[in-house]
C-alpha cells in the first residue's frame, strides 16, 4: 500500500459566482508521475495554486506532503517544488549562481547547497558549463536545469506547468527522462501538458473539464473507456464538450 | 536571515551585472550635476555690464579698473543718463549696471562711507545674484585695501537693486533639485523595473512557491538600491562641495538621515508602482510621467509653487520631492537644523508609511 502525498476531497474555489475549481477529488501516490490535462480554462491552474499553497480553497479538504493547504501554507511550500511554462531562471546569472540561489532560498546549509549543486551539474552532463551565464544557453539545457533546480531541496512533489512549451521533441524526450529519474527517486511528478504524447508517458492522468475532473485512471483504461486509440482522441471526446471557452 | 542575505546577494548581482542600469545608477547624478551646474547656471564669466560714472574721481576710476580687470565682467561702455540705462536694460543688452554717485571720492574721504549703486537684471536671478556678489566682494577688497593704510575705517557700501524681480523669488538652488531628481529616478524606476522583470520572467511565480517570504522579497530588492542611492547622495554631495563650490551650511548627518528617509520614501513608491504593473515599459513609463514631471515642476525646483494656481498648489503637497527639497535647501543652504524642518520630516515621513502600507495590501491581494 502506497502512501498518498497529494490528497483531495471536494476541493473547491469560487470566484464571486464564477466556479473555478468544481469539487475536484483525487489522490496522488508517492513517486507517481500524474498528469493534469485540461483545455485553456479549464481550471488548472487555480487548482495548481491552490495545492502550492498559493490560494485559499473556498471549501473541501486538501492535504500536500501531509499537510493541510489551509493551515500549513509554509509547510507545504517547503515540501514542494515548482517550475512553470516560463522558463524560470535568471539569465545574467551564471548557472552555479542560479542554483545557489534557489537552493539559498529553500534554506540549504552551505555544504549541501555545495554537494547537491556538484551531484546536480554532473548528472546534467554541465560542469564546464557552471560558470556561463544562463542567457547564453540553449533552451533545452535552460529547461533541464530549471527542472534540476526546482528539485535541489530534494522535494516530496514537483509541481510542473506546461515544462517543456516550445521546446523541441528531442529535448522533450531527455526532460521526460529526468522527470522518469526524479520519480524513480521518490519525488512524486504533478505536470500539466498539451502534449497528448506526454500524457501517454504518465502513470495515471486526470482531464479537468469547466472546473471538474472529467476521467482519471491510467492512459491504457482511459482509451480502452473512450474507446479510442491516442489519448489526443481521449481529450478531445472530453474537452469539446466544454461550455467554457478561453 | 541567511535566505535573505542570499537574495540581496543575488540583487546585487543582477545590478552589477547590467551595464546600462549601472551607467544609470552613477553616471546620471555625476552628468546632471554637471549639466545642472555649469550649463545652466552659477559661473558667469564675461557679463556685459555698463559703468554710469557721475564722480569722474580718483576713487571711481580705480574701482572701475578693478573691476574691469576681472574675468568676470565686460564693461560694454559707460553711460551718462538713467534713460539709456533703462532702455539697455530693456533690450537685455547688459546684465548689470553700475552706478557712482557724484562726489563718491570725496564722501568717502570726508565722512568715511560712500554708496556705490549697483543694479542687475534679475529676470534671471541666479544670474543676478551671482554678478551682484561678485561686485560687492571687488568693493569689498578694495575697501580693506584702503583701510590698510588707514587709521580710521572707510565704508562703501553697495546699494544694490534687483530689477524686475526683487525678491529673487524662484532663484534655483539646483543641488537640492538634483538630488531629489536623481533619487526619484534611481529609487523609484529602478526598483520597480526590477520587481516587475521578475515578473514578467516568471521567476517572481517561482519565489512565491518558494518558501521565501514575499514580504522579503520585497525588501531585499530594496535593500541593494537602499545602498546605492546613498552612494549616489555622496557622489552628489562632494560634486557640489568640490567642484560647484557650494558647501554645506547644516548638520551633514542630518542630511543623510533625511535622505535616508527620501529614499525609503522613493523605494515604497517603486514597489507600488511594481505591484500595480505587469510589464517593465509600464513600470518605466508611470515612473517617468508618474515621478519624474512632478519631481520636476512641483518641488519647486524650476518653477515657483507660489505662481501657481491654487489647485496646483495643493496638489504640490502630495509630491514627496517637495518636501524634501524644502528639507534639502533648508539644511544645505540655509544651515537649518532638525528643529525648523521637523514639520516636512513628518509629512515625508506620513507619505511614506501611507505609501508602504496601500502597497503592501495591495500585493497581498495580487499574490
Amino acid at each position: 500500500m502506497n502512501e498518498n502525498v497529494i490528497s483531495c476531497n471536494a476541493l473547491t474555489k469560487r470566484f464571486g459566482d464564477f466556479t473555478a475549481v468544481d469539487s475536484i477529488t483525487f489522490d496522488v501516490e508517492k513517486g507517481e508521475i500524474f498528469g493534469f490535462l485540461g483545455a485553456n480554462g479549464a481550471g488548472k491552474t487555480t487548482a495548481m495554486r491552490m495545492l502550492c499553497g498559493l490560494s485559499i480553497p473556498t471549501s473541501g479538504e486538501a492535504t500536500i506532503a501531509g499537510f493541510n493547504v489551509y493551515k500549513e501554507t509554509e509547510k507545504i511550500k517547503k515540501n514542494i517544488g515548482y517550475m512553470s511554462q516560463k522558463f524560470s531562471l535568471y539569465d545574467d546569472l551564471t548557472v552555479q549562481e542560479n542554483i545557489t540561489f534557489f537552493a539559498g532560498i529553500y534554506g540549504l546549509s552551505d555544504k549541501s547547497i555545495k554537494e547537491n549543486s556538484a551531484s546536480l551539474l554532473k548528472q546534467l552532463g554541465m560542469e564546464d558549463q557552471a560558470n556561463k551565464r544562463v542567457g547564453s544557453l540553449p533552451l533545452g539545457w535552460k529547461q533541464k536545469l530549471a527542472f534540476s533546480t526546482a528539485i535541489i531541496h530534494k522535494p516530496e512533489i514537483v509541481f510542473l506547468d506546461e515544462p517543456t512549451g516550445g521546446v523541441d521533441p528531442v529535448t522533450r524526450r531527455q526532460f521526460w527522462d529526468l522527470i522518469y529519474e526524479a520519480s524513480g527517486n521518490g519525488i512524486t511528478v504533478f505536470v500539466t501538458t498539451h502534449y497528448m504524447d506526454e500524457a501517454e508517458y504518465c502513470n495515471r492522468v486526470s482531464i479537468m473539464v469547466d472546473g471538474r475532473v472529467e476521467a482519471l485512471d491510467t492512459p491504457t483504461n482511459l482509451k480502452k473507456q473512450f474507446n479510442v486509440s491516442t489519448m489526443d482522441e481521449v481529450f478531445y471526446h472530453l474537452a469539446r464538450e466544454a461550455k467554457r471557452g478561453e | 536571515m541567511k535566505q535573505f542575505l542570499t537574495f540581496v546577494r543575488k540583487e546585487f548581482l543582477h545590478v552589477l551585472r547590467d551595464k546600462k542600469t549601472l551607467f544609470i545608477l552613477f553616471g546620471m547624478p555625476i552628468v546632471q550635476i554637471l549639466i545642472f551646474g555649469f550649463a545652466l547656471t552659477n559661473e558667469v564669466k564675461n557679463s556685459q555690464i555698463v559703468v554710469v560714472d557721475y564722480a569722474k574721481d580718483m576713487a571711481s576710476q580705480e574701482i572701475i579698473t578693478k573691476i574691469e580687470a576681472s574675468r568676470y565682467f565686460e564693461i560694454t561702455k559707460s553711460l551718462s543718463g538713467s534713460k539709456e540705462l533703462e532702455a539697455a536694460f530693456r533690450t537685455g543688452e547688459i546684465k548689470m549696471a553700475i552706478v557712482f554717485p557724484e562726489g563718491f571720492n570725496n564722501q568717502l574721504l570726508h565722512q568715511n562711507k560712500a554708496q556705490i549703486q549697483v543694479i542687475a537684471d534679475a529676470s534671471d536671478p541666479n544670474n543676478a545674484t551671482t554678478l551682484t556678489n561678485y561686485v560687492s566682494s571687488i568693493i569689498s577688497d578694495y575697501q580693506a585695501q584702503m583701510n590698510e593704510n588707514s587709521p580710521v575705517p572707510y565704508q562703501i557700501k553697495p546699494e544694490v537693486k534687483m530689477l524686475y524681480n526683487p525678491q529673487l523669488k524662484g532663484a534655483p538652488n539646483f543641488v537640492p533639485g538634483v538630488m531629489a531628481l536623481v533619487l526619484m529616478l534611481v529609487c523609484v524606476m529602478m526598483t520597480a523595473i526590477s520587481i516587475v522583470k521578475e515578473k514578467e520572467t516568471g521567476t517572481m511565480e517561482i519565489l512565491l512557491v518558494s518558501p521565501f517570504k514575499p514580504l522579503m522579497v520585497i525588501l531585499s530588492k530594496a535593500v541593494p538600491y537602499l545602498l546605492l542611492s546613498m552612494v549616489n547622495v555622496i557622489s552628489i554631495l562632494l560634486l557640489s562641495v568640490f567642484v560647484l563650490d557650494l558647501p554645506i551650511a547644516g548638520n551633514i548627518f542630518l542630511l543623510f538621515a533625511e535622505s535616508t528617509l527620501f529614499i525609503i520614501t522613493c523605494l515604497t513608491l517603486g514597489i507600488f508602482i511594481s505591484v500595480k504593473t505587469d510589464s517593465q515599459q509600464t513600470a518605466m513609463l508611470i515612473s517617468l510621467l508618474g515621478m519624474l514631471l512632478p519631481t520636476l515642476l512641483f518641488s519647486g525646483f524650476m518653477f515657483p509653487i507660489e505662481n501657481m494656481p491654487v489647485p496646483l498648489q495643493w496638489f504640490s503637497n502630495i509630491v514627496p520631492s517637495k518636501w524634501y527639497y524644502i528639507i534639502v535647501k533648508g539644511i544645505m543652504i540655509k544651515g537649518l537644523g532638525f528643529s525648523y524642518i521637523w514639520k516636512e520630516t513628518l509629512i515625508l515621513f506620513g507619505i511614506t508609511v501611507f505609501l508602504l502600507i496601500i502597497s503592501l495590501k495591495s500585493f497581498k491581494i495580487r499574490l
